[in-house]
């Protein structure tokens, strides 16, 4: 009964977001009131519908409901409970519906918080939320439906990738999607300016906290994969230039680029229309991701199940949507009027270079995923393009940004001095030259790209905070008048030192885990241990166990330096009956300036538990600094949203302060 | 024969770049420079029956069969490329991580510097046209002049 | 003015390509990889028989001299047991078979070969594999045809299917036999 409503509910939703995506612009065309108005209880009742289907489908796997083929296919009674539901956006057709239902609830924010938005601007906005909705409620409905049935019901469900039974895997969805789907906040607010033909500092202060928020989620969800890919892999591996993680990393490239030349639309009224297009692309880039994943078109570890008449109906979707927005673009975008002149070194320099750099470095990447498929397409070879491509160009794409983070960050408007600028990063600059020397005394002249890249994160890192010490006035009055210009400066101007700060970190990780890491494979007995990098692996003994749904062989290791305890490790490799699979636990021992990394091997000669066995042992050096980096970044864009000045649609207690204070405040 | 193979792996720690998640203990060559250059060149051949991963990073057996003939061909004296050769010669161009420059993948290859040029090129052009702005038309001329006067007036 | 007209085109463009380049790529399988030794001669091989089993093995001379299918299989292998009836048809309308048992203890291929009957004319024990990896084999099992000069012609891994037999392997065969 209760996955039939489900179903209804979805049904319902797809005519609501019909009325949504349709007569609302025609009512923002015609000024009607009234067909404007229904945006706004469109927007409400899909979120209303969505919600009953999507908690009908949690239900359903939560009570284990093995009659909707959905569920007998991707889970089983012996789950935890809490992995049940996870499963209901672990596969094809749930994802599906947990797309769409943030989807609505982004529209229900822009329903509920957008007043500050003119109508007619708003009900165009929602309205374009409301055709995506369509697209994919109809691909729901017409391929992938959640709620089909099975009659008679299998006895148990077909179990679920025991790989896949994570915490960190199970938020891991629902913040990518928050990002994806936020992103199509931005996209519908460039849709709507080029059905307006206007462009302005407004435009860029509604779209900023919305991108923001996307931005946010899809970097929190990124790094959930990229972490879990870490610890449950088993060798220690974070990122791969797999097409799907790729199809993760364009629309946060697109999506960082799109923050920063926003910053110049409100500003300066400049690169409007290069703000439009961003806006577009990070969506499209979206939509695309959704389309590589659910096609079979590339092979992927994180595909869903491969389909390709599925794929037909998401490139259709992609094709409007994408190529709609685009010939959109192309017939309103020049009318976009220019704004203001900048000499090349400022501030909106800076960040122009920063989108360049940013916007080749995302067409590397798409290049480098799609270039297989595209080569053989026209009867090329089949080649690989795989990690060493991506590392060979996009790495040094990332350099002359990474020098100018600080530099762009300390700039003027219109016309920088960089001498000037040099002058007040003259601490930054005198540590990371130390460090760098530092580096190579200690490496003894080897690994100078280690070194440097390296180097480049102490600048970053120093650039930033030289930078907030000069807007303070750091040392140069006095600590009580720093204090308080601390106090009055805006959180977005702290969000942006801490993202940066965010970024240094993040490169200080990728480098010191790569460069400076320490491996062992060897084969132990219980009572051996092994030496790496100043402690002491001893294995003290291994032993089989056994868990709610798998066997598990668990070796325990204790960790001394210098004969003091640091750690006990438990690797494990279990096996899964009902899927009939085995994975490796890594034991690890967390730490904010190294990671140590036991991965229990095969046993080398006899099953036995007590016989030898193979282990990997790695000392990583500021690996957390990398999932770290990307959380201060994340934290940074909260903060940011947190700031008075982005909360223009803010709900009633700000209303007295902005009714205060002007809108240009 | 555990100290031996333990120094050995330390030693190599020093000269690896990157970590091999699925190399065993046993496959592991005893000259350390050999070895080194084995997982270079295992993280740059591609598992034929993985979705996206290196020979070095994966345990399934072809995975392992291609690790041994790598160390086979160059412990019999092949250099790097040799070894690459030996098995695009078996395989083709798909098992190379590092898509090889040919006349099919000069767009990949020159691709990304292209476009930074071209954006930058496209910047350059739309700076240009920007400054050959407008002429003023007559009206704004005069209200130019008049600005003008006001300023040296007292 | 033209140029800018362009320049804002240049996206929707590019699209409209990228989507065509996606839409035949739906047509194709991504996990098949072509070989890379279409119309090279058959590698120098030496294999022997399977223990326990009458026969010399197989050679790559044995090759040489009339057209003559290789298929590459194992006793632990599922879909070679779902093709192996296709195969014992093609060999009883007369197609020379010749096997390479991939990887297999010799007791076990024996009793599997016995059981379900065995087509192929000649039989070689690859115990390690090295032999299929330098035909290029990637998966069991895989069938390659290979004309008069001992040449390989077609590569097919994966199960054999009747679609594909009549299709493309047979009258291939049928041409090279000329």
């Amino acid at each position: 009964m209760i996955p039939e409503i489900g179903h209804y509910a979805l049904v319902l939703a797809l005519l609501l977001a019909l009325i949504q995506g349709t007569l609302p612009l025609w009512g923002a065309a015609r000024g009607d009131a009234g067909l404007i108005a229904l945006a706004r209880s469109s927007a409400l009742g899909q979120f209303v519908f969505l919600t009953v289907a999507f908690g009908a489908l949690i239900h359903a796997f939560a009570v284990s409901d093995f009659s909707v083929v959905n569920v007998a296919a991707n889970s089983h009674s012996t789950k935890p409970l809490i992995y049940k539901i996870a499963a209901a956006w672990g596969n094809h057709e749930g994802s599906l519906v947990l797309w769409v239902w943030i989807l609505a609830l982004y529209g229900c924010g822009v329903a509920l918080f957008g007043r500050n938005l003119p109508p007619a601007f708003r009900a165009r906005v929602l309205a374009v939320q409301g055709l995506i909705g369509v697209g994919f409620l109809a691909f729901m409905l017409l391929t992938s439906n959640p709620f089909e049935r099975v009659d008679p019901a299998p006895i148990d469900g077909r179990g679920f990738n025991p790989i896949l039974q994570d915490p960190a895997l199970a938020a891991h969805p629902p913040m990518l999607y928050a990002g994806y789907v936020g992103l199509s906040m931005a996209f519908a607010f460039a849709i709507a300016a080029l059905i307006e033909g206007r462009v302005d500092a407004t435009w860029a202060r509604w779209v900023r906290p919305w991108t923001l928020a996307a931005w946010c989620c899809l970097s929190f969800g990124i790094a959930l994969g990229s972490y879990w890919a870490y610890y449950e892999l088993g060798w220690g591996g974070w990122w791969f230039w797999d097409p799907v993680e790729n199809a993760s990393f364009m629309p946060w490239l697109a999506g960082t680029a799109l923050l920063h030349s926003a910053v110049v639309v409100e500003k300066r009224d400049a690169l409007k229309s290069w703000a439009i297009l961003l806006a577009i692309l990070a969506f499209s880039l979206s939509l695309l991701g959704t389309f590589l994943v659910r096609s079979g078109v590339l092979t992927s570890v994180h595909a869903f199940a491969v389909d390709p008449a599925r794929g037909v109906f998401v490139l259709a979707l992609l094709g409007i949507a994408v190529g709609g927005s685009l010939a959109l673009y192309a017939w309103r975008a020049p009318q976009l009027q220019g704004g203001g002149m900048f000499a090349p070194i400022s501030r909106e320099g800076g960040l122009l270079l920063n989108n360049l750099l940013l916007a080749t470095a995302c067409a590397t990447v798409l290049l480098g995923t799609l270039y297989p498929l595209l080569l053989e397409t026209v009867g090329g070879a089949k080649i690989s393009v795989g990690p060493p491509y991506f590392d060979a160009t996009f790495a040094p794409l990332m350099v002359p940004l990474l020098i100018a983070v600080p530099i762009g960050a300390m700039l003027a408007w219109k016309r920088g001095d960089l001498k000037g600028v040099l002058g007040r990063l003259r601490a930054a600059l005198a540590v990371s030259a130390a460090a760098l020397v530092l580096q190579l005394a200690v490496t003894r002249g080897t690994g100078v790209l280690a070194a440097l890249a390296m180097t480049l994160a102490v600048w970053v890192i120093a650039g930033s905070l030289c930078e907030l010490a000069a807007r303070i006035q750091l040392f140069r009055v006095s600590l009580g008048r720093s204090w308080q210009r601390a106090t009055g400066l805006p959180r977005s101007g702290y969000a942006m030192t801490l993202a940066h700060v965010g970024l240094g970190v993040f490169v200080a990780g990728v480098t010191a885990s790569s460069a400076w890491q320490s491996e062992a494979i060897l084969v132990m007995a219980p009572g051996e241990s092994a030496d790496v990098a100043g402690y002491r692996f001893e294995l003290a003994g291994v032993a089989d166990s056994q868990g709610p749904n798998y066997v598990a062989r668990r070796a325990t290791f204790e960790v001394t330096a210098d004969g003091e305890p640091v750690a006990v490790l438990s690797p494990e490799k279990r096996f899964y009956p009902v899927e009939r699979q085995a994975t490796s636990e890594a034991g690890i021992d967390m730490g904010w300036l190294r990671d140590l990394y036991v991965v229990l091997g095969d046993p080398v000669e006899g099953e036995a538990a007590g016989s030898a066995h193979t282990v990997r042992i790695y000392v990583n050096p500021l690996v957390m600094w990398i999932w770290g980096g990307v959380a201060i970044m994340g934290l940074a864009g909260i903060v940011s949203l947190t700031d008075r000045r982005h909360r223009v649609g803010a709900p009633m207690p700000a209303r007295a302060r902005l009714a205060a204070a002007p809108a240009g405040a | 024969m555990i100290w031996r193979s333990a120094l050995a792996t330390l030693l190599l720690a020093l000269a690896l770049a990157a970590a091999a998640g699925a190399v065993e203990p046993q496959e592991q060559l005893a000259d350390p420079a050999l070895e080194a250059r084995a997982r270079e060149i295992g993280q740059e051949l591609r598992c034929l029956v993985c979705q996206n991963q290196s020979i070095d990073d994966s345990d399934a057996d072809l995975a392992r069969d291609l690790r041994r003939i790598v160390r086979e061909r160059l412990t019999a004296g092949d250099t790097d490329d040799q070894v690459m050769a030996f098995v695009t010669a078996r395989y083709g161009d798909y098992v190379l991580l590092r898509p090889p420059l040919r006349a099919g993948t000069l767009a990949l290859w020159f691709g990304p510097v292209v476009l930074l040029v071209a954006g930058i090129a496209a910047i350059m052009l739309r700076r240009r046209r920007r400054v050959a702005a407008e002429p003023f038309s007559a009206e704004e001329d005069r209200r130019l002049a008049q600005l003008l006067d006001h300023e040296k007036a007292p | 003015m033209a140029l800018r007209r362009i320049l804002y085109l240049l996206p929707v463009l590019i699209f409209i390509g990228v989507g065509i380049g996606l839409a035949v790529g739906l047509t194709r399988d991504p996990g098949t990889l072509p070989s890379a030794l279409i119309d090279r001669p058959v590698p120098t091989f030496e294999l022997p028989a399977i223990e326990g089993m009458p026969g010399e093995g197989l050679r790559s001379t044995d090759l040489e001299g009339e057209v003559s299918l290789v298929n590459v299989f194992a006793s632990w292998c599922v879909p070679c047991r779902a093709e192996h009836p296709l195969l014992m048809g093609l060999a009883e309308r007369g197609v020379v078979i010749n096997g390479i048992d991939y990887k297999d203890p010799a007791e076990q291929a024996a009793r599997w070969l016995e059981d379900l009957g065995n087509p192929f004319a000649r039989t070689g024990a690859d115990r390690d594999g090295r032999v299929a990896i330098d035909f290029g084999v990637y998966g069991v099992p895989e069938t390659f045809v290979i004309d008069k000069a001992g040449r390989i012609r077609f590569r097919h891994p994966g199960p054999l299917t009747p679609d594909l037999v009549n299709t493309e392997i047979r009258p291939l065969l049928a041409e090279l036999a000329k």
